[in-house]
């Protein structure tokens, strides 16, 4: 191991204080159990990895770093991930047998065979970028970039022109039928349900409870008899276990679940004829 | 004309092919084609022979060039005709032969439904053999080999709904095939060796070849000839190819085929002249079998085995003179000749006679015979005379030479060659007089079918009578041969100076003992043989069930065990060769295929688990071998 | 202070990035996940730089943000597309892979 030169010990505190958040940060992608953590995780990281470039006298690619990293790419997982939603893929329940205990011995053994080159490699002394830097960094990257390395950097330009492309065609989707209106949405429910598939609940799904003293989107709606209705909470809620029981709502909710509620004296019905229409139209 | 000999060949051929392509269309008349066919090949001969007899006897080897046949590279082989005097004479043989039994098997065959087809094949043979006899190279020569070969297991099998029969086709093919191989690796060293298969090239080559590289060329050829002459010890399939027809085993397996073997010794005279131990086994081989086969013959109540141990032996006497040396070339071919025409009159006569007793060939049931079968009677004795060598017969000229030449040499060998050659012509007497008296003479063993004696008369119930003119006449042209024959090709110099462009002038060399006395020996050890015989058989009644006998008896009469030893030999290891190699094929082969294709199976089984659909999954596998990468190159760097 | 500091808080950052991808089972976490190795990359490359006493490490970190952006562009409306189709962004839900 051959000390650098290069570098002070602001650099080395800088590293030691950063370095270690990054690790725990990126160990938010193995054990979060929900994605946006493990998102937010990475985030920390790249924004840390800014640091240590600019650290590295790269300061050109910290930038780049926070610019193409955390507010392109990673905002465009955050996007993805709202738009895919939550699911059940998110368990951390193991389905390949073994995987796990697998995935584990890999990364000892990746761990240990880049201890080992990294340990026995015989690392020259840091020559350091202050030459290099003379012109400024970013100036110096764009005189490599755009003279050595020109057309690759043409190549890329292609490569992203057609990644852009790529992205649109993919999740471009042709309409291929016509528009289905109420009407025809109403029918196909109700052949589904003839034929045994699809919901076996022929009416439109319970609202939820909608009741003061809560934005109640979590409560379910309660039956005749006072019973919680499952499917009247959203499918996304449910998942997540944000669905709340009656029981745990404060107020009169409570009380009809619990049978203590006593109805208040009904406001005189002031539309005879129009109620009598809705009855109607219930039977 | 013998630019012509060509024709000599395609006659025959054509009359096969003709014969068998139009099929039942030609039956009325293909028996009377294919006898057209036969002997217009002969006049052909007869014309090609009489142009080459005009010619000085230094100009008498004539190569017919026909066409490029093998023009492959370095192996370039010519398919041509080599006219000399030894293919003549083989040609003469076959053709006179093999058309006075064409005409023989008119009457022979006149009740059998696929005559036609029979004559087709008797064709067929005559073109192959004359094929193997004209060739001017051992390739051609070989086609020829399998020619005959193949003529002759279809005509042992003619009557394949016997299975006896086809098994006995098969036997003599896959024993064939024994011999063929030999021929083939020979040729195969011929090539190596030499570069070049064909006889001129061979003979112009051979004195440059090394002692082993000959010696192993002419026990492969002699390996060939064994098994095309029933030589020890491929002999096995001889005696069971009598199942075929009686004219088809006087054609192919006396007269003709079963002598192109000596042939073969004869023509590849420059190879075996420049090995002289394959010439002693050669000689050893006779020798032995000249002995076997007469003992097998004696053995034999079968009338037709026994002839066909008597051709073994015969044979026998042939293949010893051809590997005695140039001394004895000439000697082998003239004697092969001679018993061409007296074998081929036995087996005739033994053919009359069992079409006059039902096709019994029970020698046991016949006896007697004189009497309703003169003129069979009368031609069977003078070939018997004539096999057995009494003077002037022709087997004494051609024999009686063999004999002398066997005599002739230093050390053992003479005595040992001699020796055999000696009691070989005294079983001969012995075992040819007790087949021509149990058949002709002694009391008949049989019941006339007019008769009035009880149903429990053990003995059969035939009718015999002589056979029709033209199945009579060939073998009368065949019985005169055997008298005049020997005389007649041994006048001056006869068949020895004819033969001389090809075997070469051998030296006259004088045996061990004086000639008189061999000769005097012979004839009294033929006169011992006859007089045994007669004692046995001639005077005494022979019972007609054969006695249990000596054990040298039971041994000939089962071939001295041939088939035991060959089944013992070759068939039972190589039916466990063959189950061990189909087991290594299932379990070891197939099992490798089945077992990788299981293994793949398997462990995509087990590694298809990897693939379980999870990205995580594949994850973590990138992410592990990403791991062991770094891991082994750190450690590597270390 | 040393290189070494910043490389061996790069290594911790890229092997937590890696264990969330294996881990979790949210694809937007386990997209996050990825942003946090390629971070790391950055830091190490940044300080690289300065060791060298070049600015080529920074190019390079430049385009890596450049091109993570793109990336996230196109990963994230998949991503999106994905929910449309099947309402979930599970990554083991489309285990379309398997057959």
């Amino acid at each position: 191991m051959t000390e650098s030169v290069v570098g002070s010990g602001g650099e080395l505190v800088l590293f030691w204080i950063i370095g270690p958040l990054m690790v725990v940060a990126a160990l938010a992608l193995l054990f979060a159990r929900k994605p946006v953590h493990a998102a937010v995780g990475l985030i920390f990281v790249m924004i840390g990895m800014a640091f240590l470039y600019t650290a590295l006298e790269a300061p050109f690619l910290g930038v780049a770093q926070v610019v193409v990293y955390t507010g392109a790419i990673m905002i465009l997982f955050v996007f993805v991930l709202m738009l895919v939603g939550v699911d059940a893929a998110d368990s951390v329940a193991e389905t390949i047998k073994g995987q796990r205990w697998i995935a584990v011995a890999l990364g000892a053994g990746l761990v240990a065979v880049l201890a080992g080159v990294v340990l026995t490699a015989n690392l020259p002394p840091a020559a350091g970028l202050e030459e290099a830097n003379t012109m400024t960094n970013p100036v110096g990257v764009a005189y490599e970039i755009f003279g050595s390395t020109v057309f690759a950097l043409e190549l890329v330009g292609v490569l992203l022109i057609t990644a852009a492309l790529g992205a649109i065609t993919l999740t471009h989707k042709e309409r291929l039928s016509a528009i289905r209106d109420q009407k025809a949405t109403v029918r196909l429910r109700q052949r589904a349900y003839a034929r045994g598939e699809g919901s076996q609940v022929l009416t439109p799904a319970p609202a939820p409870g909608v009741y003061a003293l809560h934005n109640a989107a979590d409560v379910p709606a309660l039956d005749p008899e006072g019973n919680p209705i499952d499917i009247s909470v959203p499918r996304v809620l449910r998942i997540r276990g944000q669905e709340l029981a009656p029981a745990d709502v404060d107020g009169h909710v409570a009380q009809i679940a619990s049978g203590t509620f006593v109805q208040p004296v009904a406001p005189p019905v002031t539309d005879v004829r129009e109620s009598h229409e809705n009855e109607g139209g219930e039977r | 004309m013998i630019d012509l000999a060509w024709l000599v060949v395609a006659i025959p051929l054509a009359s096969s092919a003709l014969l068998l392509l139009l099929g039942r269309r030609s039956d009325a008349w293909g028996h009377l084609f294919a006898t057209a066919a036969a002997v217009a090949a002969f006049v052909v001969g007869l014309l090609v022979v009489g142009e080459v007899l005009g010619q000085s006897p230094e100009e008498r080897i004539n190569d017919v060039h026909l066409f490029s046949w093998i023009p492959a590279g370095e192996l370039s082989i010519d398919a041509g005709l080599r006219v000399d005097p030894l293919s003549l004479t083989f040609v003469m043989l076959i053709t006179f032969v093999g058309s006075l039994i064409h005409v023989y098997s008119i009457g022979y065959m006149t009740h059998d439904p696929a005559r036609r087809r029979f004559f087709a094949y008797l064709n067929l043979f005559v073109a192959a053999m004359l094929v193997l006899v004209l060739a001017d190279s051992y390739a051609l020569l070989f086609v020829g080999w399998e020619g005959v070969g193949l003529a002759s297991y279809l005509l042992i099998g003619f009557w394949n709904y016997n299975t006896e029969y086809a098994v006995a086709a098969k036997k003599a093919f896959v024993m064939n095939r024994v011999g063929d191989m030999g021929l083939i690796v020979a040729m195969g060293l011929m090539f190596a060796s030499l570069g070049t298969v064909s006889f001129s090239g061979v003979d112009a080559a051979a004195n440059g070849l090394s002692t082993p590289m000959a010696t192993a060329i002419g026990l492969l050829l002699l390996l060939g000839a064994c098994g095309k002459s029933a030589q020890f010890p491929l002999q096995a399939w001889l005696g069971d190819a009598m199942a075929g027809p009686t004219p088809v085993s006087a054609l192919i397996h006396a007269a003709t085929m079963v002598t192109a073997g000596v042939y073969l010794i004869v023509r590849a005279d420059s190879i075996f002249s420049a090995a002289p131990t394959a010439q002693l086994v050669t000689a050893c081989v006779g020798a032995f079998t000249l002995l076997l086969g007469a003992a097998i013959a004696c053995g034999k109540d079968d009338i037709k085995k026994s002839l066909a141990g008597s051709t073994m032996s015969q044979i026998g006497y042939m293949v010893l003179a051809a590997g005695l040396g140039p001394i004895g070339y000439a000697y082998a071919i003239f004697h092969l000749v001679t018993h061409g025409f007296f074998k081929a009159g036995l087996f005739l006569g033994a053919g009359s006679v069992m079409h006059a007793n039902g096709d019994s060939t029970d020698m046991r049931t016949y006896g007697g015979l004189r009497k309703v079968m003169l003129v069979t009677w009368a031609t069977f004795a003078v070939c018997w005379l004539a096999i057995i060598g009494v003077p002037p017969f022709a087997g004494f000229y051609s024999k009686d030479k063999i004999i002398e030449t066997a005599f002739v040499g230093e050390g053992w060998q003479p005595w040992v060659f001699g020796g055999a050659a000696l009691v070989g012509a005294a079983v001969t007497a012995f075992y040819m007089s007790r087949m021509f008296f149990m058949t002709f003479h002694g009391k008949a063993r049989w019941v006339d079918e007019a008769s009035k004696l009880g149903a429990d008369d053990p003995r059969p119930r035939r009718h015999p009578h002589e056979s029709p003119l033209v199945m009579t006449l060939p073998v009368v042209v065949l019985a005169i041969g055997a008298v005049s024959l020997g005389f007649l090709l041994s006048l001056g110099d006869g068949i020895t100076g004819w033969l001389e462009p090809v075997t070469g002038h051998a030296e006259h060399h004088e045996p061990v003992l004086p000639v008189p006395v061999i000769i005097t020996a012979t004839l009294v050890l033929v006169a011992a043989g006859v007089a045994l015989a007669w004692r046995q058989y001639g005077m005494n009644s022979v019972p007609l069930t054969a006695p249990t006998g000596s054990a040298l008896t039971r041994a000939a009469r089962r071939d001295f065990f041939a088939d035991d030893v060959n089944e013992a030999l070759a068939m039972r290891p190589g039916q466990h060769l063959t189950r061990t190699l189909v087991y290594a094929d299932t379990a070891v082969l197939d099992g490798a295929v089945t077992g990788a294709a299981a293994g793949t199976v398997a462990s995509g089984r087990v590694l298809r688990k990897l693939q379980n659909g999870y990205v995580r999954s594949y994850a973590a596998m990138i992410l592990a071998g990403v791991v062991i990468a770094g891991a082994v190159l750190h450690l590597v760097r270390l | 202070m040393s290189l070494m500091h910043y490389l061996v808080l790069s290594g911790i950052l890229f092997t937590i990035g890696a264990v969330t991808v294996l881990v979790r089972r949210n694809a937007i976490l386990a997209f996050m996940g990825v942003e946090l190795m390629l971070n790391s990359c950055n830091l190490a490359l940044v300080a690289f730089s300065r060791v060298h006493g070049t600015l080529t490490g920074q190019v390079m970190a430049f385009y890596v943000m450049v091109v993570a952006a793109a990336e996230v562009v196109v990963g994230l409306a998949i991503i999106v597309s994905i929910y449309r189709a099947r309402r979930t962004v599970s990554v083991d839900e489309p285990s379309l892979l398997r057959n």
